[in-house]
């Protein structure tokens, strides 16, 4: 018992060992519930995984040290298009083709990331929005730029088969989930491993000496400065950091799709993220993951909603954009701080009024 | 030199009509120090509005000026109804509002209009000016458009340097608080700034429209194109918006000309980052040092 307790020390204090037992846990859970789904579901939960990561990262870098990017689709179709070159070149058979592919698409959007966040580093509120947005719609134009790009029709992107996957692989998912791996759970497993990796490393950097010179240089840059903390270098470092998770999100996002074409990278697709993270609470990573789940379900339930009442199909898609449009107008309106720092704030006065109760 | 004479005229017509979306920005970002980045959506509405009302066979240039109206009315309500919660604010909330009406309008178009593309006519010929036997690169629709957009600058100018109106809604921007102690009512007139605002982006809408197709996206460029123009002129000097408009538009016509048409939104970020770490007032700003 004794020795229970001192073990239990660490784990509650440790940051790392803290999110790590968690994120076990979850990805445990997450395994189990991606095993008992169909299809259609596991595709969905994939979906949801990119979605999430690429939201945590902006969720990050907006809600931490405070600088908007409308650009991240543009990251994220960097991102894509270098998985999608490797994995051509490789063939992408093999569980290495598949992790060299989006190490190489993690890497090339960092490099992306300093070369746009250096110059960003200087912007603020409109005009950084309004770069960004440029950003946003230049990228994808260039794939029409260059043939080996593809132009408007993109590029095929293979993706190994699961009977092709390592023994121990097969195995151990029909342990866990008593069901045989294939092609969608097999994505829907290596999006949610990725997500939950990159959420505890970017929760561990919020809670770090980088995150918190995130959050000084987001709440006063003057005085942040004056602490000595290098207000551009920090703005940099969370760009980049940003951007990886951008680039990380793209390469699962062009799996997920077998395509990677210009048309997928729209103004939408940025917008369509910052309308995740607003919902969920900027600087949130609980948040982020509530948003890309909204984001990973809701245009079917919306485009099914709408053909219910009589929309043709091309016009119930775009009931999608409606709702985040609203939901982005709503919750800057309504509640500034998200569904996650509206409870919090719920929370915290409940808790206040009943200690009150307490001691009156 | 024909294709550099064609090239030219091009992008003076291009860069007319981004002056004018650059107009539009600039009014807004005096009067409430918000970019509204749903200007190209309002814009894009009206032009369907006018599209409508020529579908039922009203005049050219009633439904021109229909569409002007109701561009005109859509700013003061979204002025009144969305942006006013947020004025004075953290910069960051006005962003994200504007961008979330850009999506809602986009969307709502697309399922009023659907998303096929539409032809929009044009009051005059859109078929190159021949001057003897060869063929110059400026309509007749062109010259009408440089027209349209120095009439709505003399207009402007006219209203904010000869009229008591004007001049409320300078002190009205200059500083709310003083000019609310001088009896102006500083919300109408920032109602007004932004309606008028509207209106202006209405009349670039229809302008980019004549004779070319429209459908719910045909207006996304200038969400970028007429803010670079805008940031180019300072954002806060008008005659800077149109001069950052002609610019641009020179230039993006030369890239897309000479080098290639899908280079142009990057060189478009390239003059834009160029601006902002060079001269982050703008090339014609006399303001003293602002931060970007």
């Amino acid at each position: 018992m004794e020795r229970l307790r001192s073990l239990a020390g660490p784990v509650r204090s440790v940051p790392l060992v803290r999110h790590l037992l968690v994120a076990l846990i979850a990805f445990l859970v997450v395994v189990a519930i991606i095993g008992s789904s169909s299809q259609y579901l596991q595709t969905r939960y994939a979906e949801m995984a990119f979605f999430a990561i690429a939201a945590g990262g902006l969720t990050l870098l907006t809600g931490l040290s405070g600088q908007l990017s409308l650009g991240h689709g543009a990251l994220m179709a960097v991102g894509a298009y270098a998985a999608t070159l490797v994995l051509e070149r490789t063939g992408g058979e093999t569980l290495a083709d598949v992790f060299l592919a989006l190490l190489v698409a993690i890497a090339v959007c960092a490099v992306v990331g300093v070369i746009v966040g250096v110059p960003a580093a200087r912007l603020h509120g409109p005009y950084i929005a309004g770069a960004t947005l440029t950003l946003a719609v230049a990228v994808p134009r260039l794939a029409n730029q260059w043939d080996f790009l593809g132009g408007e029709q993109g590029l095929q992107v293979p993706v190994p088969r699961a009977a092709e996957l390592p023994v121990w692989i097969q195995d151990l998912v029909w342990f866990f989930t008593a069901a045989e791996i294939d092609q969608y759970s097999f994505l829907a497993y290596l999006g949610w491993g990725l997500l939950v990796l990159a959420f505890v490393a970017l929760a561990n950097l919020s809670r770090s000496r980088v995150g918190r010179r995130w959050r000084a240089v987001r709440d006063d840059d003057v005085s942040a400065e004056l602490a000595g903390i290098h207000l551009g270098r920090a703005r940099v470092v969370a760009f980049t950091v940003s951007a990886m998770c951008a680039g990380l999100a793209g390469g699962l996002m062009a799996m997920n799709v077998r395509l990677t074409a210009p048309g997928a990278f729209t103004i939408t697709l940025s917008l369509t993220l910052l309308a995740a993270v607003v919902l969920g609470g900027l600087g949130s990573l609980t948040g982020a993951l509530i948003g890309a789940g909204v984001l990973a379900f809701l245009p079917h339930f919306a485009t099914d909603l709408g053909e219910s009442v009589g929309l043709s199909a091309t016009q119930a898609a775009e009931v999608t954009p409606v709702v985040y449009g609203l939901v982005l107008m709503l919750v800057i309106l309504l509640a500034p701080a998200g569904i996650v720092g509206s409870l919090r704030t719920f929370l915290a006065r409940s808790s206040l009024g009943s200690t009150k109760e307490k001691t009156t | 030199m024909q294709q550099f004479l064609d090239t030219t005229l091009g992008g003076l017509v291009l860069g007319a009509v981004y002056a004018a979306f650059a107009l539009a920005l600039c009014l807004i970002w005096r009067s409430t120090r918000i970019v509204n980045f749903a200007q190209a959506a309002m814009a894009m509405v009206t032009t369907y509005i006018a599209l409508s009302l020529i579908n039922v066979d009203v005049p050219y240039w009633v439904a021109f000026l229909a569409a002007i109206a109701a561009g005109f009315m859509l700013g003061a309500l979204v002025e009144r109804l969305i942006i006013r919660p947020v004025e004075g604010k953290a910069d960051l909330n006005a962003v994200i509002l504007t961008l979330g009406l850009f999506m809602v309008l986009h969307g709502l178009t697309a399922l009023v209009f659907g998303v096929q593309h539409r032809g929009f006519p044009a009051p005059v010929s859109t078929s190159a000016i021949e001057v003897g036997d060869t063929s110059i690169g400026i309509t007749p629709f062109g010259v009408l458009t440089i027209v349209i957009v120095a009439v709505v600058m003399a207009g402007l100018v006219v209203l904010f340097r000869f009229t008591d109106l004007g001049l409320r809604m300078r002190a009205s921007a200059f500083n709310g608080e003083v000019s609310r102690l001088l009896g102006v009512r500083v919300g109408r007139m920032l109602t007004l700034g932004w309606a008028l605002a509207a209106a202006v982006g209405a009349v670039a809408g229809l302008l980019i429209a004549g004779g070319d197709l429209v459908n719910p996206a045909f207006m996304d460029p200038f969400v970028i194109y007429g803010f670079i123009a805008a940031v180019l002129g300072g954002l806060d000097s008008p005659i800077g918006s149109v001069i950052g408009g002609l610019i641009l538009g020179l230039s993006l016509s030369y890239v897309t000309g000479y080098v290639g048409e899908h280079l142009a939104p990057l060189v478009a970020l390239g003059i834009l980052m160029l601006v902002l770490l060079v001269r982050p007032s703008g090339l014609f700003a006399a303001a003293a040092a602002r931060r970007v």
